[in-house]
């Protein structure tokens, strides 16, 4: 067989195949999203969902967006930083300071919700922005370096972080982060609907960064970092790229966990917070959007139902990492990303083309389990 | 300041700096040969710590065999972790073997958590004492410290350099493939590796104990980190570099709490990492190792 | 099968050969003198070459040679201790990896280096990164240059898949694709960056004689379409001698021949070099 008739015969294959043209792949995603928040919305007017699942969802929400932005790091691009917990510092310290400086603690109390939203926009623009200057100024001497150093810096910047929120009012003399004391009286901003529209916010944006030639970029330096700088990809600039992205959205969730609980703690965001992070990302499978979602929700809420073992939870976490290590290093869901749009085409492709889709499986068949 | 504080501050440095040293070397070992940044070594002090104390206050033994059970028990545990938790993620990829190191750790403070509580349990000073040379004084515990750390490192660099054993370390270390084939056991080899690194890591917790007499669950975590950082900025892999880099961070902590910034030293020792990886990422005795392609 | 018009062969004062239709051309590639020590010992020394901007050239020798040292120096893999390389007259002293492959070098890899998690057509589309002209905003809000340019980049990436008729794995994860594909992939993510010069490392490797001779017709068809040089490294004689319009010899990190096929198969030099053994059936 020629070149020219293999091609041929390439192309056909494909075009054996139903694919769902991407608007209205969209178009799903957004009815999908729109249902699910009618029925959260709704069950929360209805009364089914009361305060106590209000604020465990919230948390959902805010752990939601740590895992998976740590999924950038740590599954997309295949570094391990142990410090989202600083950027996740550094974010709600920047928008409680903020928070704290407008009228957005009088308005809630007015219940005129609206009018907070332009100031819960800037808090977000902030957190994000100071985290992400904090991720670049990290991510360009660690990302340089190969190997473990990048775990060992960021380690580090997420003490240093700590070490000077605690200490830095007392060298400035300023009543800034109020130390140890913590800062309190932060406007409680966070509600369940913003909580959720920025979960979504954050999980698109993943997937537009991850689905372009940024995403198969970062995607290529971890698969081969030697082979993508042969290919004149450009490997610094987008390991701190994804680094950066990632920092961002911790500082997001950090201003949605300050506007949440209304008063920060140095001591929340210890090295053990990064940890809980990465456990989440690990359980669920690094490189998998949805089982950082499922599992950093699955993780918030099951401790919350066994309250009674608390004690051993962090036991708990430390045995699951290096059981999962062991003997499922893939995580639950492995690489897999769930789409409802693949699987409608699966669905249409069986009906339809039983033939032509059978034809070329054991090659279009994506990876994953 | 006068002198004398700054002359006891710096042998203050240089006992904290011999500790560091010799947990150091466990880290610098075990990443030469495995590449791996083992989170649980400073863990394995913590561990040999609570065996020196229960061994001295609840069974008041003899000081001398509380030292030989802490590194029994510090060698049972690094080549137990290995085994159990290394030793199936050899093939897999560094993430992986990174992760699991980090999950021993956590399960070897909270376990201890569990096991003798999470309060600080003090004891009296091991080696109590000191001796007066001119205005300063040196405790007798300093002067152990310094000398063992320095004997400890003489024998193990005859280890590495002049044994069979010590020879197959080092080839491990340049090519574990290679290595296989000239017949050298890797299984072996790396225990063995482990268990060097981590009877220092047991010296280390006694030694740990005599200059703060007080055993915790997290104690192991940052003087691990410390240690490691102590092992990079000297050079990983190197002898001597773990050890100058010790005594580099030692003095470096005791300096910054004799200007009473003490609660900036964790910080500043993580500055003091990032800016020698800035400018000589292979430390100051390391040299430089080219990938293959 | 592609016309091969190789045109006749000139001996230029260096000894390079050079083809009739790149006579007047500048070189794609010159190296002058180019060495490398590893601890002391001369890996790669006094290496002289240069290649026609429509050559292809074979660099062959005995294992250990070498050879692959060459390419990890022209690739800036390794910093060469000595000499120095011209890219289309300009001298790389101080470019990066990356900087090469845009300034017009692509390579492939003796042991494959392929992105095993991605699709096959993602491993083309992460080589012509820099030919698609997107921002991040761009992406993010999926802008309509965003689609446009993925499209284009769609449909390259098809027609140089298509060089190999693999459009049909397009979707298929580079690892699971069998071994002779995987290299065949190597070749087109290589292409995709828009080389002027090719590097391929052993493309033959682990292929059977039908898939060499295959293979040959490919590469020559590449060279023919893209208009650019191809200098490969490969063991076996029957490709070697049938594709390449000039060959180095290699033996010690030395060139101790240079020239036509013919010429190279008559040496006395390169014979001796390879024990008495005139062809080298490695596969």
């Amino acid at each position: 067989m020629s070149i020219k008739d293999k091609a041929a015969s390439g192309s056909e294959r494909l075009q054996g195949r139903i694919r769902i043209p991407t608007p209205l792949r969209y178009l799903i995603n957004s009815c999908l999203i729109a249902g699910l928040w009618f029925a959260l919305s709704g069950m929360a007017a209805g009364g089914i969902i009361n305060n106590y699942w209000k604020g465990i969802l919230i948390t959902v929400g805010i752990n939601i967006i740590l895992a998976t932005s740590l999924n950038i790091s740590v599954g997309y691009l295949g570094q391990l930083p142990l410090g989202h917990a600083g950027f996740m510092a550094v974010g709600a310290y920047a928008s409680a300071i903020y928070m704290k400086s407008t009228p957005a603690a009088a308005l809630i109390k007015a219940g005129d919700r609206g009018a907070v939203l332009p100031y819960l926009i800037t808090a977000v623009l902030i957190s994000a922005a100071v985290a992400g200057l904090f991720g670049l100024l990290i991510g360009i001497p660690a990302l340089r370096l190969k190997g473990d150093y990048l775990a060992i810096i960021t380690l580090g910047f997420g003490e240093i972080i700590r070490v000077t929120i605690t200490n830095i009012d007392s060298v400035l003399g300023f009543k800034f982060t109020y130390g140890a004391a913590g800062l309190a009286r932060i406007p409680k901003f966070t509600t369940l609907g913003n909580c959720f529209a920025l979960v979504v916010i954050s999980l698109t944006l993943i997937h537009m960064l991850m689905k372009s030639r940024f995403g198969r970029a970062i995607l290529a330096v971890r698969d081969n970092e030697i082979a993508a700088e042969s290919v004149g990809v450009d490997t610094t600039y987008y390991k701190t790229l994804a680094f950066v992205f990632s920092a961002m959205l911790a500082g997001v969730a950090g201003c949605l966990y300050a506007g949440y609980l209304g008063s920060l703690y140095p001591s929340t965001f210890k090295f053990m917070k990064s940890i809980e992070i990465l456990v989440m990302v690990v359980l669920g499978g690094m490189g998998s959007m949805l089982g950082s979602v499922v599992s950093a929700t699955v993780l918030t809420v099951l401790p919350e139902m066994l309250r009674a073992f608390s004690d051993y939870r962090m036991v708990a976490y430390s045995l699951l990492l290096v059981v999962m290590m062991i003997f499922r290093p893939t995580g639950l869901m492995g690489s897999y990303d769930f789409s409802m749009s693949r699987l409608l085409e699966k669905l249409l492709n069986a009906v339809f083309r039983r033939g032509a889709a059978a034809d070329g499986e054991a090659y279009t068949e994506e990876g994953g389990r | 300041m006068n002198l004398s504080t700054l002359l006891a501050q710096i042998i203050n440095g240089l006992q904290t700096g011999s500790i560091y040293a010799l947990v150091a070397l466990g880290y610098s070992m075990v990443y030469g040969i495995i590449l791996l940044l083992n989170f649980a070594h400073g863990d394995i002090i913590m561990v040999g710590a609570y065996v020196v104390y229960y061994s001295i206050t609840r069974f008041a033994f003899h000081p001398l065999l509380a030292v030989l059970l802490a590194v029994a028990a510090s060698v049972a545990l690094g080549v137990t972790v290995e085994k159990v938790a290394y030793t199936p993620l050899r093939s897999a990829p560094r993430l992986s073997l990174l992760i699991t190191a980090i999950g021993v750790s956590f399960l070897l403070e909270n376990g201890a958590q569990m096991i003798f509580g999470a309060d600080t349990k003090s004891m009296d000073p091991i080696v109590p004492g000191s001796v007066a040379i001119g205005s300063v004084t040196i405790s007798y515990a300093a002067i152990i410290t310094i000398a063992v750390s320095v004997i400890s490192m003489f024998i193990l660099t005859r280890l590495v350099n002049s044994t069979k054993m010590g020879k197959a370390m080092r080839a491990v270390s340049e090519d574990m493939g290679a290595a296989q084939l000239m017949g050298i056991s890797l299984n072996k080899t790396i225990s063995f590796t482990f268990a060097v690194g981590s009877a220092l890591a047991g010296i280390g917790s006694v030694l740990y104990l005599c200059a703060y007499p007080q055993a915790s669950p997290t104690m192991g975590s940052m003087l691990g980190i410390k240690a490691f950082i102590a092992a990079v900025l000297g050079g990983i892999g190197s002898i001597p570099g773990a050890m100058l880099g010790g005594f580099i961070i030692g003095l470096l902590e005791s300096l910054i709490s004799a200007v009473h910034l003490s609660m900036w030293k964790d910080a500043v020792v993580f500055v003091v990492l990032i800016v020698v990886l800035l400018l000589k990422p292979t430390g100051i005795l390391g040299h430089k190792v080219q990938e293959k392609v | 099968m592609a016309d091969r018009q190789h045109g006749k062969l000139y001996p230029l004062p260096s000894q390079n050969m050079v083809l009739e239709r790149d006579l007047g051309k500048m070189p794609v590639l010159e190296c002058r003198r180019l060495g490398i020590n590893f601890g002391g010992l001369a890996a790669v020394s006094e290496f002289d070459l240069g290649i026609g901007p429509t050559e292809i050239t074979g660099l062959i020798g005995p294992n250990g040679a070498g050879k692959t040292t060459v390419f990890n120096l022209l690739t800036k893999v390794y910093e060469p201790t000595t000499g120095s390389i011209l890219l289309n007259g300009k001298d790389t002293a101080k470019m990066s990896t990356i900087e090469l492959n845009k300034a017009g070098i692509a390579r492939t890899f003796q042991n494959i280096r392929l992105f095993k998690n991605m699709s096959v057509e993602d491993n083309v589309k992460v080589a012509m990164d820099h030919s698609i002209h997107c921002g991040l905003g761009t992406a993010l809000f999926r802008l309509p240059r965003y689609w446009k340019e993925e499209s284009d980049a769609h449909e390259r990436a098809m027609d140089l898949l298509g060089i190999f008729g693999l459009q049909g794995m397009a979707n298929a994860k580079a690892g699971s694709l069998p071994y002779g594909a995987q290299r065949r992939l190597e070749i087109v993510r290589a292409l995709a960056t828009n080389p002027s010069l090719l590097l391929l490392d052993e493309p033959a490797a682990g292929m059977n004689p039908a898939e060499t001779s295959e293979l040959m017709e490919v590469i020559s068809h590449i060279r023919d379409e893209f208009q650019i040089a191809i200098l490969l490294i490969e063991h076996d004689m029957n490709l070697v001698m049938g594709i390449c319009d000039g060959i180095a010899v290699l033996n010690f990190g030395r060139i101790i021949a240079k020239g036509t096929p013919e010429d190279i198969q008559n040496n006395p030099a390169v014979i001796e070099a390879y024990l008495g053994r005139k062809k080298e059936a490695k596969s």
